[in-house]
């Protein structure tokens, strides 16, 4: 006997004619007989055009039978990975705020690849209508196990039926979902017979009208039926459906938030420049004319103690120091091995010309805050070059041709009553070296950007700065002597 | 011009936001995390939207999600996320969307570790998912191109309908350097005529990759391969440094030409005759300049902190001439010293 083509062009929400389909038969669809999919459809396209929101709606088809949902949807439609749907659907929504997204997804795609996605945008609260498919398997990649197939239920890949111990149990969708508290809205009907089809379309409409009113995560689980994968007539698939899928599934309405939930609505995006300078601070960002100075010989620093001395912030205290005259500047944290052992070091280089690599392999100047950094980046040093160190760190012996200066700073620091500020008694010790070329006013300035949101701590911090200073200014007059 | 000291992976998000990005839409991943922070501080207050996503695959999908609606939308991520996100890529290349993605690579393979690596290369720039795609590749080599080029990455989104990757690295994100600010705000409109958004004028609208029939697909990826050539014959970047005189080219992109560029002068005044040719397309590669470079009797080497990955684009480019490679792995990043000696071996 010929298998009878299903006639459904022109019902309410579908196209009239199908031309994405191709073939002859244009107003037929590609399902088989008696699937629950070409239900949906309907029931699906009848609240669209009922409710007038053809306009506003974007389907996503799955992946699997209902591909091609989008032969046969009036709306915007759009095509996703398997079960990637409530990811594209949040998407669209974020964007678009009068856009009314409906996932339609089938078991393996929702309840298996899917499934983070599916809880994840459920528990989001996505403004999204999902309609799921609950099928018991995979239908159009061949009838394989899906996370809905029953106890003992024969499939491609469970020949002697769903063995719980091999295979575990099925997957109960709307119960999980029903332990979030963000969705407004979750039902679980059937399309078995006409008298179930006519509760399954109350709920189709409920979940759309949610999404009219931009209320939130709806959700509704859909018992159908796949005869030919199942191998079952018209009367049997009912019955599996009623008596067998029922048992496991049952029948329900877990939730129904909708009188309460608050519309969702999103603020519009503002592209402005004047409120992108204001949220970045340009009218308070100095205007800097970089001036090329080849004259100017590039400086490269290297800064290195244990994590929390304040080694990545004084680096960038004198990114900003050099950056305020006009000079390419370049900060850069070196990563390794020690990251996680507590030791940290970035390189700073102060140029006249644009810069090229921004790690410094051959400092001018060494800080170092502890006795390992020193050890390890002194060999490095540049003839003529200068180690600054923490006193701390105890007595070392000057590399050849290296200048070092032992600079008391957490002493300094201590006293003052901020321990934590070694780091800036080595800035105006670096500051009173005069080795990077930069006016001695360039390094207190700095404060001002680097301390910008707790302005309150400048003073102190300049007391300490000429503090560090003050005592390589000793130093020095004593060597003098 | 108003200009501040600004990270790169911060750079990244001002680009973005000027270039009139609507949307962001991330999954933490180091290096690149800076980038979804910045995000989620900047985006809301300017109403635009952001969602910190369930996994990279999410991510990817709702940029596939944003992209259907006509929006400018960008991800971040680094090597594990992009190799999670690929499956996204190939469907956004698939359906010809328009987004950005921006790769802070770091080293691998697997889960490696958070250091600085170029071998993303491959996954960026010959595809990296299933199915004959290109993504379009820019190379950003500091800090204010990690914000010029989202403006330029955005226009070369829409104008082809294609997928952008924004291949950078560890020290490119992480390292500070002046940031001169962006002068135009760019208003973004939606084009109705693919897009689909929800509206009247979109409804008729599909987004898809899906094409049953064999002679379709192929008429199909026969026109993908048009549009890839007529992205070779337009929009090929470059810069050159001391190439004029050059006998030994190096080449290299991102922050391995920073390197590079030091070798170069350290090479000069030895008296050796060293360039840099800077790819910053890495699809389209510049084809016809390196083989330019090649007939002219130019030795070249690459200079990547990866295992030749772009060497062999070179090589091919080149005529199949010899190419020297100067690499490191393991995020440790290649220097001068060790440049220098290849300099003078192949001098």
């Amino acid at each position: 006997m010929a298998a009878k083509e299903k006639l459904i062009g022109g019902h309410p929400g579908l196209y009239a004619e199908f031309p994405r389909k191709g073939g002859s038969a244009q107003t037929a669809t590609h399902y088989c007989p008696g699937c629950g999919h070409g239900i949906l459809h309907k029931l699906i396209g009848e609240a669209m055009a009922d409710l007038g929101i053809q306009d506003r709606c974007v389907v996503i088809s799955p992946v699997g039978c209902a591909v091609f949902a989008y032969y046969y949807l009036d709306s915007g439609n759009v095509q996703a990975a398997h079960g990637r749907a409530p990811a594209i659907a949040t998407g669209i929504s974020r964007a678009e705020d009068n856009a009314i997204v409906i996932a339609y997804q089938g078991d393996g795609d929702l309840a298996s690849i899917g499934l983070n996605e599916t809880i994840q945008a459920a528990n989001r609260g996505e403004k999204l209508a999902v309609f799921f498919i609950n099928n018991t398997v995979y239908g159009m990649t061949g009838g394989q196990m899906a996370p809905t197939t029953l106890i003992g239920e024969v499939t491609a890949t469970t020949p002697a039926g769903r063995d719980p111990r091999d295979q575990g149990y099925p997957i109960h969708i709307s119960e999980i979902l029903d332990t979030l508290k963000a969705p407004v809205f979750i039902e679980r009907a059937s399309l078995s017979d006409i008298e179930h089809i006519r509760k399954a379309r109350r709920a189709v409409r409920k979940a759309l009208e949610i999404q009219r009113d931009k209320k939130g995560y709806a959700f509704v689980e859909l018992l159908s039926p796949c005869p030919t994968i199942l191998r079952m007539d018209t009367a049997a698939i009912t019955r599996f459906i009623n008596e067998q899928m029922e048992l496991e599934f049952p029948l329900k309405r877990f939730r129904d938030k909708s009188n309460e939930a608050e519309p969702i609505v999103r603020q519009e995006s503002d592209f402005s420049r004047e409120s992108l300078d204001r949220i970045f601070g340009c009218e308070d960002s100095v205007c800097v004319e970089f001036k090329k100075d080849p004259e100017f010989v590039p400086k490269g620093v290297k800064i290195a103690g244990f994590g929390g001395q304040g080694v990545l912030s004084l680096g960038l205290a004198l990114a900003q120091a050099a950056f305020g005259c006009g000079r390419f500047v370049s900060w850069y944290p070196d990563y390794g091995p020690e990251q996680r052992g507590g030791t940290s070091n970035c390189s700073v280089i102060v140029s006249g010309e644009p810069i090229g690599s921004p790690v410094v392999d051959h400092p001018d100047v060494l800080v170092a805050f502890n006795r390992p950094s020193l050890e390890k980046f002194a060999p490095s040093v540049k003839k003529g070059g200068v180690i600054l160190y923490d006193s701390l760190a105890g007595q070392f012996q000057a590399p050849e041709g290296v200048r070092v200066i032992s600079v008391p700073a957490t002493e300094i620091a201590t006293d003052k009553g901020a321990h934590m500020a070694a780091n800036t008694a080595m800035f105006g010790a670096l500051m009173q070296t005069g080795k990077l070329g930069l006016p001695r006013e360039a390094y207190g300035n700095a404060f001002r950007v680097t301390f910008a949101k707790k302005p309150k701590l400048i003073p102190k911090n300049l007391e300490i700065l000429e503090a560090g200073a003050q005592a390589v200014k000793v130093l020095e007059m004593s060597a003098r002597k | 011009m108003a200009s501040q000291l600004v990270a790169g992976n911060s750079a990244v998000v001002v680009g973005a936001l000027y270039a009139g990005c609507d949307c962001f839409f991330g999954y933490p991943i180091t290096p690149a995390s800076e980038i979804l922070h910045e995000a989620s501080r900047y985006f809301p207050k300017l109403g635009r939207k952001f969602v910190q996503a369930e996994s990279e695959e999410a991510a990817i999908n709702m940029v596939y999600g944003a992209a259907t609606a006509g929006h400018r939308v960008l991800a971040a991520s680094s090597g594990p996320g992009m190799s999670l996100k690929q499956e996204g890529i190939t469907y956004i290349a698939g359906a010809e969307l328009p987004c950005v993605i921006v790769d802070i690579c770091r080293a691998g393979p697997g889960l490696g570790n958070i250091g600085p690596e170029q071998s993303d290369y491959n996954q960026a720039c010959k595809g990296g998912g299933h199915g004959c795609y290109n993504n379009i590749v820019l190379a950003p080599g500091s800090v204010q191109e990690m914000c010029d080029f989202a403006t330029r990455s955005f226009e070369l989104a829409f104008k082809y309908r294609n997928p952008v990757v924004v291949l950078a690295d560890g020290v490119l994100g992480h390292m500070v350097e002046p940031l001169q600010f962006p002068e135009v705000a760019v208003q973004p409109t939606i084009d109705t005529t693919w897009a689909v958004a929800g509206r009247a004028e979109t409804r008729g609208n599909l987004v898809t990759s899906i094409s049953l029939n064999f002679d379709d697909l192929e008429r199909h990826n026969y026109r993908l391969q048009e549009k890839y050539q007529r992205i070779k014959e337009n929009e090929v970047l470059w810069e050159g440094y001391k190439l004029e005189d050059a006998d030994v080219v190096l080449v290299s992109y991102g922050i391995s030409s920073r390197i590079a560029r030091s070798a170069v002068d350290a090479a000069r005044k030895e008296g050796i005759k060293a360039g840099l040719f800077r790819p910053i397309t890495l699809f389209p590669f510049p084809e016809k300049e390196i083989r330019q470079l090649a007939d002219r009797g130019c030795k070249f080497i690459s200079v990547e902190m990866s295992n030749g990955q772009m060497r062999e684009d070179i090589r091919l480019a080149s005529g199949c001439k010899p190419v020297e490679l100067v690499c490191r792995y393991g995020g440790n990043l290649i220097n001068i010293d060790q440049t220098m000696e290849k300099i003078r071996e192949v001098a």
